[in-house]
């Protein structure tokens, strides 16, 4: 077991007043932890989290019936902005059924950036709808993986549904500069929203 | 890719929080820092709230990454964390430690923050 961290690094500077939160969503292996640990100035941590599974009796259980929990994986990261400000990044499962994380994590979380790969566009539609009901503003990165189609932002917006507004990026999650990029089309995105929700 | 969780614990959740599965207060949020107290005895504590006291002793950190240096639940973490307010262990920096998400100011400063990295 984990006890004292072991590097002066991992805490925060006794300067720093207020936390602030970003969620990087997508399915299974769309690359959030690689996005995370990107960026993260900490060795990324997880922490896990038994959930009772809502979504029991939709999943295919045969052969274990008496399953009703499910253990997820939650990483984050952090990044320091300045000597009052750190932001956390949030990366977990897109299911649904995890409704509890999912309320844990949205609660005072500024936006959200989904991770999107152009072989399973698909699969985004269930975090993007999730993100909708929470009302939790996000923009869509595609990670682009080796071997992918690449089809163009404009093939991908319509493919995804995406409204208008909603930024849509390219970005490699092994790379820093890429994956800062990515981040900062969503904070730019939120930014104009707030202002526009202010002089509205 | 996402490895396959670690081996069961040792000690059940439950017995952490002596049977409980929320905690004393609801405002703990992933990103509510934590600070020490030095000067109050740890006599008392069960060996994970003295854990908890040992992360937090040399700095101040989330809760969430309080949860991740002891491997516990956020859930169970909130649960001890909540007593160790309650019995002045623990101060949380901050009125309201998680960011309003109305607070452009805090944008507008993430904003900056990101571009001065590239």
């Amino acid at each position: 077991m984990g006890c004292a961290p072991d590097s002066d690094d991992v805490y925060l500077r006794p300067s720093v007043k207020t936390a602030a939160k970003l969620l990087v969503v997508g399915h299974f292996a769309v690359g959030k932890t690689t996005f995370v640990g990107t960026l993260s100035e900490i060795r990324p941590l997880r922490t896990e989290e038994v959930m009772t599974q809502a979504g029991a009796l939709v999943d295919d259980l045969a052969g274990t019936r008496d399953k009703t929990t499910t253990t997820v994986a939650m990483d984050f990261g952090r990044l320091t902005i300045n000597d009052s400000l750190v932001l956390y990044l949030f990366g977990a499962p897109g299911q649904r059924r995890f409704t509890k994380l999912w309320h844990d994590m949205t609660r005072g979380a500024l936006g959200a950036l989904v991770l999107a790969d152009t072989r399973r566009l698909s699969h985004s539609f269930e975090v993007m709808g999730l993100l909708e009901e929470l009302n939790l503003p996000y923009a869509v990165a595609v990670n682009d993986f080796e071997g992918a189609p690449v089809h163009s932002l404009d093939e991908v917006r319509e493919a995804l549904d995406l409204l208008d507004e909603t930024p849509l990026v390219r970005c490699d999650a092994r790379h820093p500069d890429s994956s800062t990029r990515a981040l900062i089309s969503l904070v730019e995105y939120l930014l104009s929203r707030k202002t526009e929700l202010e002089h509205a | 890719m996402t490895p396959r969780r670690p081996e069961a614990r040792l000690v059940r959740s439950y017995v952490v929080t002596d049977g409980r599965a929320h905690p004393t207060r609801n405002t703990l949020d992933l990103v509510t820092l934590l600070i020490a107290t030095t000067d109050l005895s740890l006599a008392g504590l069960n060996p994970e709230k003295r854990r908890v006291m040992e992360v937090c002793r040399h700095g101040s950190l989330s809760l969430a990454e309080v949860a991740g240096h002891l491997r516990l639940p956020v859930s169970v973490t909130k649960v001890l964390v909540a007593d160790l307010m309650d019995s002045g262990h623990i101060v949380t920096r901050a009125p309201i430690p998680a960011a309003r998400p109305s607070d452009t100011r805090i944008l507008q400063e993430v904003l900056d923050g990101l571009r001065a990295r590239l």
